[in-house]
C-alpha cells in the first residue's frame, strides 16, 4: 500500500497582526503563521487561498515583499462573501492560509530591460511584490515606470509609497477616470499616458494587471509601439476553488489559471482574450 | 497462470468469480437494473445481474427491452460510470472545529475501499486512464482518488452491441478492451472467454478456468466486439476536432445549440471524465463544526466561472462552448488526451437530445 499524497486542502493558521486601511473598501492585512516552524516563501505574483471557517476561501494575491516572507501581506477589497467577512476581522483574529499558488512575474527573464508596470485599480496589489523586487535589484533593470490608473483619486493604491519608489528612480505616474475638486493630476485612462511615454520598444517589457479590458488595450497600445507580444505579461483573474488544477473552475482555454498562471506572456493568451467570454 | 493467458469460463462459474472476489475482501460492483436503467450497484449473485436485458439508446431517450436469453452483458453503458467510485459526488476534504476565538482543522484520512467492478467497458477504462491523468498528475495529486484507485479490481467486458449513441470507434477507445483491466470477459452463448490482464487477475481466477478456449470459441469471441464496432453510426473526427472547435469559437452554431441547451448539467454528471468540483462550507447549527465538502460542479452553472467582476461565462452559449471545447479540444492541450471516450452518455441523457457529434459536424460545415 503506497502512502497517499498530501492533501492540497491542508490549511495553515495565521494571525492578523495589523490591518491598514488603503482605499474605500480595501485594506491590507499583515499575517503571521502561528506555527513558527512554517518556512513560507513566495514569488512575486503568486497568490494564497485565505480561509475563514464557516464562510469559505478566497484567492488573494500576496502584496508584500518576497524578500521578507515573514511580513506576509494581502490587500483585499470587500466585494464577496468571504472578503466581506474578512473586512469584519480585527488584529489578533485568525485566518487560514493555503499556498502559495500559481506562477510569478518573470523578474529574472526581464532583467536588463526597461520595465513598464501598468496597474488598474486593485491590480497594483499583485504587482507590488514585483515592484519591490525591482527596487531591491534596481541596477539590474533599465528605465522603470509604474503607471497606475484608478477610478477616483481616493481609489489610488499605496500612495504613501510613491515617494520612496521615485527616490529609487522609478517613474511613478497616476491617472484617474474621474477627478475631484482638489485633484491636480491626470484624468483619463492608462492608455493615454502609455501612448505618450518615452519607450524603447526593442528593450521594453510590460507587466500589467487590472480589468481584462484594460489589459487588452494596454497590450494593443504597446504592441502598436513595437513591443513584442512575448514581452508583455498579464495576470488573469478566474474563479479559484482548489488552486491546484483539480476543480476546473479557472480554466482559460488550454490553461488552468491557478497553476499555469496567473501570469501569462501575452502571446500565449492574446487570441483567446480577444474572444468574448472565453 | 500468466497475464495474457486465455481460459474458458462457464456461465455459472461467473458466480464463483464473484464469490472469490468477495472472499478476497472486494465489494463487487456490477450492472443492475434499477429505475428502468442499467446502473452500477453491489452484486453478490448472478441473480443481481441483468438477464437478457438490452438498451435502446437514442438522443434524449433510454429504454430497456427484455429478451428470453441468458446474456448478462448484452447491454452497453448506462448512466453510471466508474467516476463516482473514485471521485465521489460528495466528499469531505477538511473538518474544522471552532474553539473559542480559534479553530483546528483536520484533513480526514481518505477511505481505502477495495472494490471490484464487473462489466467495465472499454470506453470507461479509457475514461479511467484520462481521470488518472487529471487526478494523479503533476504536483498535487488528489489523495482520495489515489487511495480509491489503489483498491480497484477491474473485470472488463468486450461489448457485444453498440447503442445508437456509441462512437468509441472514432475516438479510438473501443469497443475491444485493450488495456487496463485485471480480467477481460467476452460473453458467448454458453460461457465466457476470459483474458487475464494482470497478475492480480490471474490470482483471483486461480483454478477457475478449467480449460483453454477452443479455436472456435476464440474466433467467435474475437468477432463479438468487431460486430459491435460495425454497428456504430455516429463519429467524431478525433484527429481534426481540436482545430475544428478552436478555429470556430465564434461560429453561429454556438448560438444555435444554446437555444436548445437547458444548461441542466446532465451531460457533465453522466460524463465519465468531467471532473469539475466545488468545495462548500457546511456548518452545524451550533456554529462550532464545519466540514468542507467537495461536490461535483458543472461548467453549465453560472457560479462555476464567478469572479469579483461577474461570471466569465455568463450565458448558456458561452458555457456550452466551454464544455465542448474543453472536452474535445483543450483537454488535449492540458492532459495529452481527449476528454471524450465516445460513450455517448451525454447524447442519451440530454433531455433535449443534443448530440455532440452533430454539433462538431456542424462546425465542420457538415450540417449547419
Amino acid at each position: 500500500m503506497t502512502t497517499p499524497p498530501l492533501s492540497p486542502w491542508r490549511v495553515g493558521m495565521a494571525t492578523i497582526s495589523a490591518i491598514t486601511p488603503e482605499t474605500p473598501g480595501t485594506a491590507t492585512y499583515d499575517l503571521a503563521f502561528d506555527d513558527p516552524t512554517v518556512e513560507y516563501r513566495f514569488l512575486p505574483g503568486q497568490f494564497n487561498m485565505l480561509y475563514l471557517p464557516g464562510v469559505g476561501e478566497v484567492a488573494i494575491s500576496v502584496s508584500s515583499d518576497p524578500a521578507e516572507p515573514t511580513k506576509l501581506r494581502h490587500t483585499i477589497r470587500a466585494v464577496g462573501n468571504v472578503t466581506q467577512a474578512i473586512a469584519r476581522l480585527k488584529p489578533g483574529d485568525k485566518l487560514g492560509v493555503r499556498g502559495p499558488f500559481g506562477n510569478a512575474w518573470p523578474v529574472d527573464l526581464i532583467q536588463g530591460q526597461d520595465i513598464v508596470v501598468v496597474a488598474g485599480g486593485l491590480g497594483l496589489a499583485p504587482l507590488r511584490p514585483a515592484i519591490y523586487h525591482l527596487l531591491r535589484h534596481r541596477a539590474s533593470y533599465g528605465r522603470v515606470t509604474v503607471l497606475h490608473g484608478a477610478r477616483t483619486p481616493r481609489d489610488l493604491l499605496f500612495t504613501g509609497e510613491y515617494d520612496a519608489w521615485r527616490i529609487a528612480d522609478i517613474d511613478v505616474q497616476v491617472i484617474v477616470n474621474v477627478g475631484s475638486a482638489d485633484w491636480k493630476g491626470a484624468i483619463g485612462v492608462v492608455t493615454t499616458p502609455l501612448a505618450n511615454m518615452p519607450l524603447t520598444a526593442a528593450k521594453t517589457s510590460v507587466l500589467t494587471c487590472g480589468p481584462e479590458v484594460m489589459m487588452r488595450f494596454v497590450a494593443a497600445g504597446v504592441i502598436n509601439r513595437g513591443v513584442r507580444t512575448e514581452r508583455i505579461f498579464v495576470s488573469l483573474e478566474r474563479n479559484m476553488n482548489c488552486a491546484v488544477g483539480l476543480c476546473g473552475h479557472c480554466q482559460f482555454g488550454p490553461s488552468f489559471v491557478c497553476k499555469d498562471g496567473p501570469v501569462f506572456p501575452y502571446d500565449r493568451v492574446q487570441r483567446l482574450m480577444l474572444v468574448e467570454n472565453m | 497462470m500468466l497475464p495474457d493467458a486465455k481460459v474458458w469460463l462457464a456461465k455459472t462459474a461467473l458466480q464463483t468469480l464473484i464469490d472469490r472476489l468477495r472472499a478476497a475482501g472486494y465489494e463487487v460492483i456490477g450492472p443492475r437494473v434499477a429505475d428502468g436503467a442499467v446502473t452500477l450497484g453491489e452484486v453478490s449473485s448472478l441473480a443481481d445481474l441483468p438477464h437478457g436485458v438490452r438498451d435502446d439508446q437514442q438522443p434524449g431517450r433510454y429504454r430497456l427491452t427484455m429478451a428470453d436469453d441468458d446474456s448478462y452483458f448484452d447491454h452497453v453503458v448506462g448512466p453510471h460510470s466508474l467516476k463516482p467510485y473514485l471521485f465521489p459526488p460528495r466528499t469531505t476534504v477538511l473538518e474544522v472545529l471552532r474553539v473559542r476565538d480559534s479553530w483546528e482543522a483536520r484533513v480526514p484520512e481518505p477511505p481505502r475501499p477495495k472494490r471490484a467492478i464487473l462489466g467495465v467497458r472499454s470506453c470507461d477504462l479509457h475514461a479511467l486512464t484520462i481521470q488518472d491523468r487529471v487526478f494523479l498528475g503533476e504536483k498535487h495529486p488528489d489523495p482520495e482518488y489515489a487511495a480509491r484507485r489503489e483498491g480497484l479490481f477491474l473485470v472488463a467486458v468486450n461489448c457485444s452491441r453498440s447503442a445508437a449513441t456509441c462512437f468509441c470507434v472514432s475516438m479510438n477507445t473501443g469497443p475491444t478492451v485493450t488495456d487496463g483491466a485485471d480480467l477481460v470477459l467476452t460473453e458467448l452463448a454458453d460461457g465466457f472467454v476470459v483474458s487475464v490482464g494482470t497478475e492480480a487477475g490471474a490470482r483471483i481466477l486461480g483454478d477457475l478456468g478449467k480449460r483453454e478456449p477452443t479455436p472456435d470459441e476464440l474466433a467467435t469471441a474475437e468477432e463479438v466486439p468487431r460486430r459491435a464496432a460495425t454497428q456504430q453510426t455516429r463519429r467524431i473526427n478525433s484527429a481534426t476536432v481540436h482545430d475544428t472547435l478552436m478555429n470556430n469559437l465564434t461560429h453561429p452554431r454556438w448560438d444555435d445549440v444554446a437555444k436548445r441547451c437547458l444548461a441542466c448539467t446532465n451531460c457533465t454528471m453522466v460524463c465519465p471524465t468531467c471532473f469539475c468540483a466545488t468545495v462548500n462550507e457546511v456548518n452545524d447549527l451550533a456554529g462550532t463544526h464545519t466540514t468542507r465538502e467537495r461536490v461535483w460542479e458543472s461548467c453549465f452553472n453560472e457560479e462555476h466561472s464567478w469572479t469579483a467582476s461577474g461570471a466569465v461565462h455568463p450565458t448558456t452559449k458561452t458555457r456550452y462552448r466551454q464544455w465542448l471545447t474543453h472536452k474535445l479540444a483543450t483537454w488535449i492541450d492540458q492532459f495529452g488526451t481527449s476528454g471524450c471516450v465516445g460513450c455517448g452518455r451525454c447524447i442519451t441523457w440530454c433531455p433535449v437530445g443534443i448530440d455532440i457529434t452533430e454539433e462538431v459536424a456542424a462546425m465542420e460545415g457538415g450540417v449547419a
